[in-house]
């Protein structure tokens, strides 16, 4: 088998007494969709934290690409093809759509200590920007503050923004929390072209979604994984099923 | 596009008047507006360097007074030591503050929000103290400068038109400078920074590298003030350096408009018009100028710029 994108392995995080993350190991290839489900208080958000460098591990390690990049800062990480959305939401509110947008491509087209020319009339930057916000469906909300805009039209900037850095590989950090069921819908079918294109890590509460999504699920309870593989598994899983799915009926159902 | 509206044309009127004031005074006859307005371009300059990094760049600096004094020692201390050339006093004055700048940011971006505005103070301070223990250069009691600095024939500081001009175009080159950064590349990091640092992390920006050069850049600026001050006044004392000053021209930010171009000059202005007139009429000028201060913070969101700003709309 080929060398995975992102590998995990024997990750432990401690806060206090409380083992958030405990010995998780998990392989992301190259074009798949991987899931990351839970209840709350599994230790999702620990993870991705360790993932995307805003968090250490105490032991273990995070590699991508083959390359180990467990003790790398964010920013650098990000320069390796990393790149993530915020379970909430975290933008440049008094920029605008295209600014914000605008920026992480700045991020990653060469240097930005250039103290004179208008970044904002750089042509290179505004086509990426607008885009990143053609994908997500918002190119007519590009000149718009974010404060102005809405919950579910930010959740989609928080994509557009994390797709302008042209990843390898994207975090997504529960992308549908707070949006309403058409809404929803919009991003499933948004995340299933995106798909196409880069692979996903997606952590997500919304099951429905996770089962049309994910190639393979990996199952995360108190810090550890409990199970992992394809999406028939995980149903199929009893572990799982009195873990955490035992109560929702509409999982089993859908589908 | 560009649409007249109640803040630009004051400003385009707050401009023309701080360039046609030196006709106004040969005119009238009045030396002593020119003299006062030399000191409030001046402190316009320090007020634009420090609103590069407070409005712009969400850096709380409560010691930016610092640079007016190590800009107005450099002037003073070669002066002292027969080195009258400005082509050399301006440099190192910049250079000083550069260099300061360099180390004091690298230590105090270590900190965040209120620990950094203790730290900027206490270096400030420091920097107060180191220059009242200068025996050789007049200790507490300041040290005078006998003679401007020299630029060989080419613009004459003891020439109070002059001098007002040179002044001038430092502010306006300033203002034009910090125009161009804050909408460069460099500026959109910093101002993102400002907004929210996790998300420039996550996008990819290094946070404390920006933030450390726009520091350097604005003390640079200020010790360009402070060199012209001290040929202002002909005179350098520690006092220049003492928070209270530092607190003046947040104040003057604050006052005119955080992160607005023109608003730290317009804070200047009023700020210390208010100043020179309050203290005319009593000896408690300051009874009245604090309370007046306060209420224009407290309603007044946005300082005159923002007042300004809504007054066109509304």
């Amino acid at each position: 088998m080929a060398e995975p994108l992102l590998r995990v392995e024997k990750l432990v995080r401690r806060f206090g007494g409380i083992v958030a993350t405990d010995n998780v190991s998990l392989d992301v290839a190259s074009g798949e969709l991987h899931a990351i489900i839970g209840p709350n208080g599994a230790g999702k958000t620990t993870l991705i934290s360790q993932l995307t460098g805003h968090l250490e591990p105490h032991s273990g390690s995070v590699s991508l690409a083959g390359r180990d990049i467990t003790y790398l800062p964010a920013y650098r990480r990000c320069a390796l093809g990393l790149a993530r959305s915020f379970q909430i939401t975290s933008l440049l509110l008094d920029f605008t759509a295209a600014d914000n947008v605008a920026l992480a491509a700045q991020a990653h087209a060469g240097t930005s200590f250039r103290f004179f020319a208008n970044a904002r009339k750089e042509k290179g930057l505004r086509d990426a920007a607008h885009a990143a916000l053609d994908r997500v469906g918002l190119a007519h909300r590009a000149d718009v503050p974010v404060s102005k805009l809405s919950h579910g039209e930010r959740r989609q900037i928080e994509l557009a923004v994390a797709l302008a850095s042209k990843p390898k590989l994207l975090l997504l950090d529960e992308p549908m929390a707070g949006l309403g069921v058409t809404e929803s819908q919009g991003m499933v079918k948004l995340l299933q072209e995106l798909r196409k294109e880069v692979s996903i890590v997606l952590v997500e509460h919304d099951m429905p979604a996770v089962f049309a999504l994910a190639d393979r699920i990996s199952v995360l309870v108190y810090g550890r994984v409990i199970a992992s593989g394809d999406p028939a598994a995980i149903r199929a899983n009893d572990e799982v099923k009195r873990a955490y799915l035992g109560d929702q009926h509409v999982v089993t159902h859908h589908g | 596009m560009k649409a007249f509206t109640v803040s630009k044309a004051v400003t385009a009127l707050m401009l023309a008047g701080l360039v046609l004031l030196p006709l106004y005074s040969q005119l009238s006859g009045n030396v002593f507006i020119l003299t006062l307005f030399t000191r409030i371009v001046i402190l316009a300059l320090a007020a634009a360097s420090l609103n590069l990094i407070m409005g712009f760049g969400g850096m709380m600096s409560f010691g930016h007074a610092a640079y007016l004094g190590i800009g107005g020692y450099a002037v003073g201390m070669l002066a002292q030591e027969g080195v009258g050339s400005g082509w050399i006093q301006f440099p190192v004055a910049l250079a000083a503050s550069a260099i300061y700048a360099l180390v004091i940011g690298a230590l105090s971006l270590r900190t965040r929000g209120v620990y950094f505005i203790m730290i900027t103070l206490a270096f400030a301070q420091m920097a107060y103290y180191v220059a009242s223990g200068l025996a050789r250069y007049g200790g507490d009691d300041g040290l005078t400068v006998y003679k401007r600095s020299d630029f060989s024939g080419l613009i004459n500081l003891s020439n109070r038109t002059q001098f007002y001009y040179l002044c001038l175009a430092c502010l306006f080159g300033v203002m034009l400078l910090i125009w161009r950064i804050v909408n460069s590349r460099f500026g959109l990091v910093v101002q993102g920074l400002r907004s929210n640092e996790q998300r420039m992390q996550a996008i990819g920006f290094p946070a404390k590298r920006y933030q450390l050069v726009c520091f350097v850049i604005s003390g640079t600026m200020c010790g360009l003030a402070g060199a012209l001050l001290a040929n202002n006044t002909d005179f350098v004392s520690p006092a220049v350096m003492y928070w209270t000053r530092s607190g003046d021209l947040m104040v003057m930010v604050i006052l005119g408009g955080m992160g607005t171009l023109f608003g730290p000059v317009m804070g200047a202005v009023v700020f210390l018009l208010l100043e020179e007139f309050l203290s005319q009429i009593t000896e408690y000028w300051a009874l009245i100028m604090g309370p007046l201060l306060l209420l224009i913070v407290l309603f007044g969101r946005g300082g005159i710029m923002g007042v300004l700003g809504r007054a066109g709309r509304g």
